[in-house]
């Protein structure tokens, strides 16, 4: 489904991604991990299309089509749903319209019928009890006066409107409460199916107890440097990345 | 090429004395004022960033009052938008024209200024305001007068329908007269409709008594060929408990200035401004807003946004008074501008002066780009790039769309602003 090939990336000429080489196929799940400043929220940001990111060198294939090449809207259109670290407040937008807006271009992108308002607000009152997201919520302007929780519930809730293939969350449990992590958590399994791929990048191995991983993937200085099952999640809760990054600074 | 500061200007302007032998005194002050004080000059402070006198010059080749344009019903019919029920009074090059209004006069009476001699007239919008409203004592031939009686409510709005064609650059030259009776309550919009792309010169003066306990509001539409240079001189006097609200949707032109002049004469009273210009090409446009905070306990609230494109300018100098005698005055003003282009430029001057000590006062103002960050995050959820950019322009616009309280206006002015920023949803 998604396969990068030696992917470097950088911001004002400082390169911070140096060569990833990552498959992901339908159905998995792919947990990156790794400590401040090894690269994450760059290869997340890099995959959805965020600008100040160039890339420099490497591909990345996204159902056969060269991702790199098509603009951040056309990628989501595709199926790429990032949900963001930091989601953005945006006064005066709001968020039922927002949302039926993105919908709708993503359908008549794929060759759908978009959906007019009765349709779309049943599809809405279904996917906001997936998330158990509040009417109230959504009647207000996107994001704004949200508190964080609220904000990363939103971002699974418009990717359950969105229905992407792949959805890639970008530290979505960060400084979310136990509360609120188990029902991000939920929102993001229930939608898990044989026909889409989760890439969950996170600073907290807490997350993987809720998101079971298929693979886990250890960044450090912008490369994969270990990959292995949930077991190796484990570990570095355990041990921390010190003995990774000695293990990686010795071979160089 | 004649400077038109001083000595210059009555020359100039009487080639094409009034018609009207009317206003004896009105057009003395309008004289005396210009013969010894003259337009704005270059360096006049007020004028710095809007060199009117200087685009009068290079525009306007011929100083004589235009000469009625050619109307019809058809092109009434055309400036009436969707969902509007009212009355329409339809000015021709500033005059009256009969035939093409529609005056039903239930719950206010209508006249021309010429008639009812109101004895009002002139001492709201005084000459020492601004030398356009000496200039325009001097060259109206005639104007009208609105008055509602005193605990009416006029249900549907009154429009007034200006077109302007003044070939060759000639002059236009409108005069209002409001007069709201205590308890009633008005609702009037305004739009002027440029028959052509040729220059001309509207001189517009608006005075407005909002009474005892009144509530007036004037939602006013500038939408002019590229060309046009105006002077709106509106100046509202509001009494004791009485609320008046001005909102002005900006869109094009040559050169606008609006002078917005709001008197707070008693305890209770409230005035409101609100303003959107959202500027292309080389248009520029300027508002001066003046609030005057004269007696205790009474409300301001003024915000005016903007969005400006290519080669635009906009200017806004908001000034508040406050009194000595005018304590507890709630008194806010909030300016808020995006650039879209390295060639647009704002001007942007918050002039507060305060004389009491018990008051809440607050003023801010913003000049920044579009948010790229959201457009991302827009962009990220499969919306086009366009789009995503009209939705957010128009979020930052829409709030000022808000206050128009008519609905179908409200609806107009929103699809001609949707439509200048590309995204209609």
């Amino acid at each position: 489904m998604l396969s990068i090939k030696n992917l470097h990336a950088s911001i004002e000429g400082t390169p911070i991604l140096r060569g990833i080489n990552l498959e992901v196929k339908p159905g998995e799940v792919h947990a990156i991990m790794g400590p401040n400043g090894s690269g994450k929220s760059t290869l997340a940001s890099v995959l959805a299309g965020r600008e100040e990111y160039e890339v420099t060198d490497g591909e990345v294939t996204f159902l056969g089509k060269d991702l790199l090449d098509l603009a951040p809207e056309d990628r989501a259109r595709e199926g790429v749903f990032l949900a963001f670290q930091y989601p953005v407040e945006i006064p005066g937008v709001s968020s039922t319209n927002f949302l039926r807006t993105a919908v709708n271009q993503v359908r008549e992108y794929r060759g759908l019928e978009s959906l007019d308002a009765v349709k779309f607000l049943t599809i809405m009152k279904e996917k906001m009890k997936l998330v158990e997201i509040d009417q109230k919520l959504l009647s207000r302007s996107l994001n704004e006066g949200f508190s964080g929780g609220e904000k990363k519930r939103n971002e699974i809730f418009q990717m359950a409107m969105l229905e992407p293939k792949l959805a890639i969350l970008d530290e979505t449990d960060s400084g979310l409460d136990i509360d609120a992590l188990r029902v991000v958590s939920n929102g993001v399994n229930k939608l898990k199916s044989p026909d889409n791929a989760t890439i969950v990048v996170t600073h907290y191995q807490r997350l993987l107890d809720y998101i079971v991983p298929d693979y886990v993937h250890v960044l450090y200085k912008g490369r994969i440097v270990k990959s292995g099952t949930k077991e190796l999640a484990l570990e570095l809760e355990e041990k921390g990345y010190d003995w990774i990054k000695e293990e990686v600074d010795a071979a160089v | 090429m004649t400077t038109i500061t001083k000595n210059k200007v009555t020359d100039l302007f009487l080639l094409n004395k009034p018609t009207n032998s009317n206003f004896v005194e009105l057009r003395k002050a309008g004289l005396d004022y210009l013969e010894s004080n003259g337009l704005p000059a270059l360096k006049e402070e007020e004028y710095k960033f809007t060199q009117i006198s200087k685009r009068l010059e290079q525009q306007i080749t011929n100083f004589k009052s235009a000469q009625p344009a050619s109307l019809s019903k058809v092109l009434v019919q055309k400036a009436i938008f969707e969902g509007f029920d009212g009355d329409i009074i339809v000015f021709n090059n500033g005059e009256f024209v009969p035939t093409l209004s529609i005056i039903s006069q239930q719950n206010y009476s209508f006249s021309l200024l010429s008639d009812a001699k109101p004895e009002i007239l002139g001492s709201i919008a005084k000459v020492e305001n601004d030398p356009f409203v000496a200039l325009n004592n001097l060259a109206f031939n005639d104007g009208v007068f609105i008055s509602v009686p005193k605990g009416k409510k006029v249900e549907k709005p009154i429009y007034l329908l200006h077109f302007n064609q003044a070939n060759q650059g000639q002059v236009v030259n409108q005069r209002v007269l409001i007069d709201v009776a205590d308890s009633a309550e008005v609702t009037f919009l305004e739009n002027t409709i440029s028959l052509d792309e040729e220059s001309y010169f509207s001189n517009t003066v608006v005075e407005v008594k909002v009474a005892q306990n009144s509530h007036a509001h004037y939602y006013r539409l500038q939408n002019e060929n590229r060309q046009a240079i105006v002077v709106n001189n509106f100046v509202t006097d509001i009494h004791r408990d009485a609320t008046f609200t001005s909102v002005a949707t900006q869109l094009q032109g040559g050169m606008l200035r609006n002078n917005l002049t709001m008197n707070l004469l008693d305890s209770g009273c409230e005035g409101n401004m609100y303003g959107l210009y959202l500027l292309n090409g080389k248009t520029h446009v300027d508002n001066h807003t003046n609030v005057d905070h004269t007696k205790p306990h009474a409300d301001s609230n003024e915000l005016y946004k903007g969005i400006l494109a290519d080669s635009s300018r906009g200017v806004f100098n908001g000034k508040i008074f406050v009194r000595q005698d005018a304590q507890k005055t709630n008194a806010f003003q909030q300016n808020n501008n995006i650039l879209l282009s390295e060639d647009a430029i704002i001007n942007t001057k918050p002039q507060l002066e305060i004389w009491a000590d018990d008051v809440k006062c607050s003023h801010g103002c913003t000049t920044g780009q579009l948010d790229e960050e959201a457009l991302f995050y827009l962009q990220a959820r499969g919306i086009g790039k366009e789009q995503a950019r009209g939705l957010l322009l128009y979020a930052f616009a829409g709030e000022v769309m808000e206050h128009i309280l008519y609905q179908p206006f409200q609806q107009y002015c929103t699809n001609l602003i949707q439509d200048r920023l590309g995204s209609k949803f």
